[in-house]
């Protein structure tokens, strides 16, 4: 009886999160993965029949944007951490007693809504706005220069608001290390630089590889950003999803394109922490 | 009353008989077991082909046993009547019908997928009413079978009042499904001051002076009639190879960078923010900007032509209280109540006898309500005279499911690149 227990019990304690994992993750994937080779129109329905056409279709139409979305992502993600680093330096070892007040404060702007910041965003930036319009009249900058629907406007919009997705995590890392290793290597005659090259830097890496998987992937797919701020030269993978969807209700296809994106991402990242070392990313931030 | 021609009662015997699909579906990918499985995961359509016209008893049929109940639900777009809703609460007290009012319809593509799924599964939607665009939607919910047939006997005001043009409208010949709550024209807007001169016809749309100035619409069918137009082609009598060189024509003024972006309802402000001097745009919403910020922006039907688009209201074929709803419809039929919607909206009237009423109006009233109200009588974009309504053209008509991916496949690129 006690044995039969034992042999069940890690089983009944995945229970619950299995059962949670298979209802909101596999049956919706699976449903996507359906309708992602499916055939007809809205009037008439879709049928499944193995369609591997639209992904054909997504690829060819659409490799533009996605190649455009990936490198978008990519550029935001470099940005991120050249930013994030320091700041989240600055605040892990001379944030002294006011810590969590700069992090409240680097967090404050987001309790205000991620589409309504984009569109304030737009207001400052646009052609006769408030930054623009003075540069215009005071003739530093051309009448027909604009910001707006340029890719530096859809980057600056999404480093913008992947900010603190960047920060905290490598925050939490440099917060970990304990000050006495970078004792120890100062009293092993290590320099500033080298001390943090060799010891901190190497440390705040687990910290840089979440930041990197909390960002990049849903950069690369924002369609916010680029309908807000860009124009038709800069339209990203998640605009034409969603126009597939909603506006064409053409679902395969839409579908298609997720899937196809999705495995784009997911092998970037493989690769990424397979390069990285992700056992040894993984122990360190367990620890 | 009118006539409604081809019957096809396999149409509402598809609507209320179960549906083979997802067998076949199974039968067709059901090698495998995942197979079977994916299949049955499939997004369930209508059946049967796109239907144009209804049965002659179809009318007879849907309205049979069907009663007054006193209460129905309307769904139309956001500032498409006077948030007071005096015409409203003048219907509730003539006829005891309380209506529940809701602003949710904000584009056709979303509507249409919000719906379909219910509509497809002869479920209710919550609506007995919904005022949809003549557009690419219209044409699906009405080969769907999702709109039910209307009874013109219970639309006295309807026959006496509505201007007679209504009743030949491509996409609802005779008004079987569909009578108009009001029309906008798709014309040209701009800033004189930064123009520098006035903007006439289409081909300014297309002029090197304007480089990064020009906006577009994101909407295909509303930026494919510009490309029609722009050469020479009437969009209601358009085929795929007209598409073609319309959709070369939009390309080569984007290659050209001509175009600042292709917009959606936030062209109006892209305008007043000077990110574009002159654009695509909806009639009534310019003169509602040029009221409302104070701004001087000209409205123009370009030379080549202009096109004229109808939102209409439609009774759902699963609507609860569709006799509630039709006597709704009729209701704006009254010269009166069309008369102050317009006054608010300032869009096309479909009921012309209201330009006597709103002077009427205007001459019980004083001061500024009395000029906005001259002016609403005496506006071409209200009150379109034949010589504006001969410039006007209806959209890009489609047959078949496939010709609307055909012509979404043709200009969807170049706004999405």
């Amino acid at each position: 009886m006690n044995r039969v227990k034992r042999t069940l019990a890690p089983y009944l304690l995945v229970l619950p999160g299995g059962l949670w994992l298979l209802l909101f993750f596999v049956v919706p994937m699976v449903t996507m993965l359906s309708l992602s080779l499916q055939q007809g129109d809205i009037i008439n329905g879709y049928r499944f029949t193995g369609h591997w056409q639209n992904y054909v279709d997504a690829i060819t139409d659409y490799r533009v944007q996605m190649i455009r979305s990936l490198v978008y992502g990519l550029v935001t993600t470099v940005a991120l951490i050249v930013m994030s680093f320091p700041i989240a330096y600055w605040i892990a070892f001379h944030g002294g007693k006011r810590k969590s007040t700069y992090l409240f404060l680097l967090l404050l702007p987001f309790f205000v809504s991620f589409v309504l910041r984009t569109i304030s965003w737009r207001q400052i930036l646009t052609d006769d706005g408030m930054l623009l319009h003075p540069l215009k009249e005071a003739g530093l900058v051309s009448s027909g220069f604009h910001i707006l629907g340029t890719s530096y406007a859809v980057i600056f919009g999404l480093i913008y608001n992947f900010l603190p997705f960047m920060v905290l995590p490598i925050y939490v890392a440099l917060e970990r290390i304990d000050p006495r290793v970078v004792e120890a290597a100062r009293d092993l005659y290590a320099a500033p630089m080298t001390a943090f090259r060799r010891v901190v830097f190497p440390l705040a890496l687990p910290g840089v590889f979440a930041g990197v998987l909390m960002t990049f992937v849903p950069a690369s797919s924002d369609y916010v950003n680029s309908a807000v701020l860009g124009s038709s030269e800069t339209t990203m993978i998640g605009q034409v999803v969603q126009a597939q969807a909603l506006a064409n209700s053409n679902y395969p296809m839409a579908s298609a394109l997720s899937f196809f994106l999705m495995a784009v991402l997911l092998s970037g990242i493989l690769l990424y922490a397979r390069a990285l070392g992700t056992e040894d990313v993984m122990n360190a931030a367990a620890r | 009353m009118f006539p409604t021609d081809k019957p096809d009662p396999s149409l509402l015997r598809g609507m209320t008989q179960r549906r083979l699909g997802r067998r076949d579906a199974f039968r067709l990918g059901g090698v495998s077991a995942l197979g079977a499985f994916l299949a049955a995961c499939g997004v369930e359509g209508k059946g049967g082909k796109p239907q144009a016209s209804v049965a002659p008893d179809a009318v007879e049929k849907f309205w049979a046993g069907k009663a007054k109940n006193g209460k129905l639900d309307f769904a139309n777009w956001p500032l498409y009547m006077d948030p007071k809703k005096p015409e409203l609460k003048k219907f509730t007290a003539q006829t005891g019908i309380q209506v529940n009012y809701q602003e949710v319809i904000q584009e056709m593509g979303p509507w249409f997928a919000k719906v379909q799924p219910q509509l497809s599964a002869a479920q209710p939607i919550g609506y007995d009413l919904m005022v949809i665009t003549n557009s690419i939607q219209f044409g699906q919910f009405r080969s769907g079978g999702f709109l039910a047939p209307l009874d013109h006997s219970k639309l006295p005001n309807y026959a006496a009042n509505a201007a007679k043009s209504y009743a030949n409208e491509s996409f609802d010949p005779g008004n079987v499904f569909s009578i108009p709550w009001a029309s906008g024209i798709t014309g040209i807007a701009y800033d004189a001051k930064k123009t520098g001169r006035e903007i006439t016809s289409l081909a300014d749309l297309w002029d090197p002076a304007f480089k990064g100035k020009v906006g577009m619409f994101s909407d295909t069918q509303e930026l494919a009639n510009f490309g029609l137009l722009a050469l020479g082609l009437k969009p209601g009598e358009s085929d795929e190879a007209a598409w073609k060189k319309a959709a070369a024509k939009l390309r080569e003024q984007k290659d050209a960078g001509m175009v600042r972006n292709y917009y959606d309802q936030s062209y109006v402000d892209a305008l007043g923010k000077g990110e574009v001097w002159l654009t695509q745009a909806w009639s009534g919403d310019i003169f509602q900007k040029n009221v409302s910020d104070g701004t001087d922006f000209k409205f123009i039907i370009p030379s080549e032509g202009g096109t004229i688009w109808t939102d209409n209201m439609t009774i759902p074929i699963t609507a609860a209280n569709p006799v509630d709803a039709i006597t709704l419809m009729d209701f704006f039929y009254e010269v009166e109540n069309a008369a102050t919607l317009a006054e608010y909206i300032n869009y096309v009237c479909p009921v012309p006898a209201a330009q006597a009423q709103i002077k009427e109006h205007a001459a019980a009233a004083t001061g500024e309500d009395k000029a906005s109200l001259n002016g609403i009588a005496a506006s071409p974009l209200v009150f379109p005279g034949e010589a504006d309504y001969a410039k006007l053209h209806y959209y890009v008509d489609f047959n078949t499911a496939e010709q609307q991916q055909a012509f979404q496949n043709i200009f969807q690129p170049i706004t999405l690149s």
